[in-house]
């Protein structure tokens, strides 16, 4: 399944907004007024939006272009430009590798490492999975129930017990029967508890201490998150060093433009969507695709 | 990046000064600048255009008067059409004459659906009710197990088996009515609003309940597609109310206030943190004053009520905003803190202190709080009354009365100078506050509390506004009563 017949469904405000930029036909305040409100209703944000409709309305200046069909194609010129050029791939290199999962609560990071699990036990690497979110009930129960599907091996604590300790372990196990990877949950966490960001911190330290190394830390995005998405960003950047974003829920309507804005501003680039509940439904990040994706505009039945 | 409000008018403010009439092109610049705080608040595209129409039509020719400079004016035209939106009809929790009172929960994946049933679970039972827990999510892997422990948390039953959703929900009303609860509460799995088969699917669990209340449960983070999903939502179910959750970062909420507006639904519970008290009835003010990032004085002091006496509370809560406090009423204050939940969620609603909570938090960990007692307790009474006397070698006793470091000590008296300093700021904001909470409290406690109708301004001191208090006025600066009775409306 592509990512855009995955994202063509939704029928919103925002189709509404391009539709009618597109029906105009020619270039004039109006397409502005639209494309900026399109832009927003995407949740990329003022800033950036403002920024990425300037640079295009003086591209179209410059370029004499005059026809709502450029502007678009300008346009996403613009959004593949601060998305492009990133390294995408998701590094090995310990033994075994450690991909340590992070993000704010409920945004799918127990789910992603299922169908991570799945993906990369079906490319013939022995996975081992580290639950280490001991602070949400039953989240290893949850955990578990992915590693039967995945086919991969479970490593989990008591609840409550310490995190570091859990993914030490979890490293541990894997180094002594030679696996190749261990995917690391950790509970969900708001960015501004500090207690809580520094605990996180000492996971990423300790999850490197052993034989393994960590050579991913995914931070977690769920589409539907506003504005709040780059103070996320920012906070989990500063404390486990993040190398790359997955965005999960972008089956549903709402677009995942903070992204945009996230990848901006602090170079970190997205490697992973998540596009439904099973276990196929995890595909690699396609800037061209999403960037089609968020201007795609749906006809209604 | 996300400031609030207030400080995006300083600007303007300055250039209007003195001026007695607003003309249209100063509002023009409220406007605008009161547009990107709702965009940056996540407040939906359509929503902030209605609303900016609203405010422009109060707005315009408005005459500055008294001591209220134009800034603070237009702060309190938004914070009224705001809470207007919010407020202009409240959740009431009713009982069925024949229990049980059936509640059924539906959301996103990740909105918070099965920590909500629980918290909700405990909010009735403090209520005096005997409810009940419905598992009806059988697609996330374990989420079943998971109500089931945190209806053990909270000795709440809890009924679900393995059949399919619609059944579990049917035979879990028969289990309820059988145990004799009184509410029933019914999870249900996250789904997307626009996957047929699934919201079909709750449809049918609706039907076959027959819900007393239907509570659509958002995310506070989420950005314009709030609106969407709740229209979907509220199409297949008809909503009844709003419970927001994750308060307790430092979203703004801005969603919530477009879904009120756009669903015409009011917001009826609000979470804000991850153990099980950390949830409440929602009042309309505070959430308008958090969208345009001005704190939220009256929770703070509401949530101290609800766990010191309430003599105790008036005295803390003037202490913390007079930043006359010692040590001891440090470590007094942290172990009182420490009772009132997540410290976090009571210091973010805290003005001007949201970006400060990182670090009262460390210092605010269970295990520091114990060393802070030792160390606390190895000081002379005059060195906790002013610690500014403790030298090299007081820090060295002190240190080698409480098993600690040196550095520890250093640390502790640097931490406390700083919530001195931020308390003295919001107190220089406020020191009148204990006394509108002693006004309000004459007017009855229990129940959903509301401020009092508007309270006369005094003349001589000014209105201060949350989060205003250091704008200047015509009068000077701003810093008289915090009166926050005259600001908001009664809903």
């Amino acid at each position: 399944m592509g990512l855009r017949s995955s994202l063509g469904r939704a029928r919103d405000a925002w189709s509404t907004h391009l539709a009618s930029v597109r029906v105009a036909g020619v270039v004039d305040d109006r397409t502005w007024e639209g494309l900026t409100e399109a832009l927003l209703l995407a949740d990329i944000g003022l800033p950036t939006t403002e920024a990425l409709i300037d640079g295009v309305r003086y591209r179209v200046g410059s370029e004499g272009v005059d026809d709502v069909e450029g502007v678009l194609g300008l346009l996403k010129e613009g959004i593949l430009g601060r998305l492009g050029g990133a390294d995408r791939s998701l590094a090995f290199g310990g033994e075994p590798s450690v991909w340590l999962f992070v993000g704010v609560n409920g945004v799918g990071k127990t789910t992603t490492i299922g169908k991570l699990g799945w993906r990369e036990a079906s490319a013939g690497r022995s996975v081992v999975f580290a639950a280490g979110d001991t602070f949400r009930a039953a989240a290893a129960d949850q955990l578990e129930v992915w590693a039967d599907r995945a086919g991969a091996t479970m490593v989990r604590g008591a609840e409550g017990a310490d995190p570091g300790s859990v993914v030490f372990d979890a490293v541990e196990h894997a180094a002594a029967r030679g696996a190749d990877l261990v995917l690391a949950d950790t509970a969900g966490r708001v960015h501004t508890r500090g207690n809580l960001m520094d605990e996180l911190a000492k996971v990423r330290r300790v999850a490197d201490k052993g034989a393994g190394t960590v050579t991913e830390t995914l931070l977690v995005i769920d589409a539907t998150t506003g504005q709040n998405g780059l103070l996320q960003a920012r906070e989990f950047a500063a404390a486990a060093d993040v190398t790359g974003i997955v965005l999960t829920k972008l089956d549903g309507s709402a677009r995942g433009g903070i992204v945009v804005a996230v990848h901006e501003d602090l170079g970190i680039p997205v490697k992973l969507v998540g596009v439904g509940e099973d276990r196929d439904d995890l595909l690699a990040f396609d800037p061209a695709d999403f960037v089609d994706a968020l201007f795609s505009v749906d006809v209604p039945a | 990046m996300f400031e609030g409000l207030s400080s995006r008018f300083e600007g303007i403010l300055r250039k209007v000064r003195g001026r007695g009439r607003l003309g249209p092109e100063d509002v023009e610049e409220f406007l605008a600048e009161i547009r990107v705080a709702l965009l940056e608040a996540d407040v939906h595209l359509d929503v902030v255009r209605t609303l900016l129409d609203r405010i422009r039509d109060r707005a315009v020719g408005v005459e500055v008067a008294g001591a209220l400079n134009p800034g603070q004016i237009i702060v309190k035209i938004v914070l009224e059409e705001l809470t207007a939106v919010l407020g202009g009809e409240t959740f009431r929790p009713a009982y069925a004459s024949k229990p049980p009172t059936v509640v059924l929960l539906a959301g996103l994946q990740g909105s918070g659906k099965t920590t909500t049933a629980a918290k909700l679970a405990r909010w009735y039972k403090g209520q005096g009710r005997n409810p009940m827990l419905i598992g009806a999510d059988l697609l996330r892997p374990a989420a079943v197990e998971q109500l089931r422990t945190l209806g053990d948390r909270i000795n709440v039953p809890v009924f679900s088996d393995s059949t399919d959703p619609v059944s579990v929900a049917r035979a879990g009303l028969a289990e309820a009515v059988r145990l004799g609860r009184d509410v029933a509460i019914c999870d249900t799995a996250g789904r997307l609003a626009i996957d047929e088969d699934l919201m079909a699917e709750v449809a049918e669990i609706s039907d076959t309940l027959q819900p007393h209340h239907t509570f659509l449960v958002v995310d506070a983070m989420t950005g314009q597609d709030a609106v969407t999903t709740a229209e979907a939502f509220h199409t297949r179910l008809g909503l009844d109310a709003l419970i927001i959750t994750k308060l307790d970062g430092d979203a703004r909420g801005g969603a919530a206030l477009s879904i009120t507006e756009v669903v015409g639904r009011p917001i009826a519970f609000a979470s804000t943190g991850e153990t099980v008290e950390d949830f409440e009835p929602f009042h309309p003010d505070r959430l308008a004053g958090r969208i345009l990032g001005m704190g939220d004085v009256e929770t703070l002091i509401e949530k101290a009520e609800e766990t010191f006496a309430v003599e105790e509370a008036e005295a803390a809560a003037a202490r913390m905003l007079e930043g006359t406090f010692t040590l001891d009423d440090f470590l007094e204050q942290l172990r009182a803190l420490r009772k009132m939940g997540s410290i976090n969620s009571i210091m973010g609603m805290v003005p001007g202190m949201a970006s400060q909570v990182r670090d009262l938090d460390e210092a605010l960990d269970e295990r520091r709080i114990d060393r802070i007692e030792g160390i606390i307790n190895s000081m002379t009474p005059s060195e906790r009354l002013g610690p500014d006397v403790i030298d090299g070698s007081r820090r060295a006793r002190i240190a080698a009365g409480s098993g600690t470091e040196v550095g520890e000590i250093n640390q502790l008296v640097k931490q406390f100078r700083e919530m001195r300093k931020m308390m003295k700021q919001m107190g220089g904001r406020g020191p009148g506050r204990s006394k509108a909470g002693r006004a309000r409290k004459k007017k009855g406690r229990g129940g959903r509390v509301t401020t009092a109708g508007p309270a006369p301004i005094d003349k001589k001191k000014g209105l201060s506004l949350p989060g205003l208090g250091d704008l200047p006025g015509d009068r000077g600066p701003s810093s008289g009563d915090l009166d926050l009775t005259g600001i908001w409306p009664s809903d």
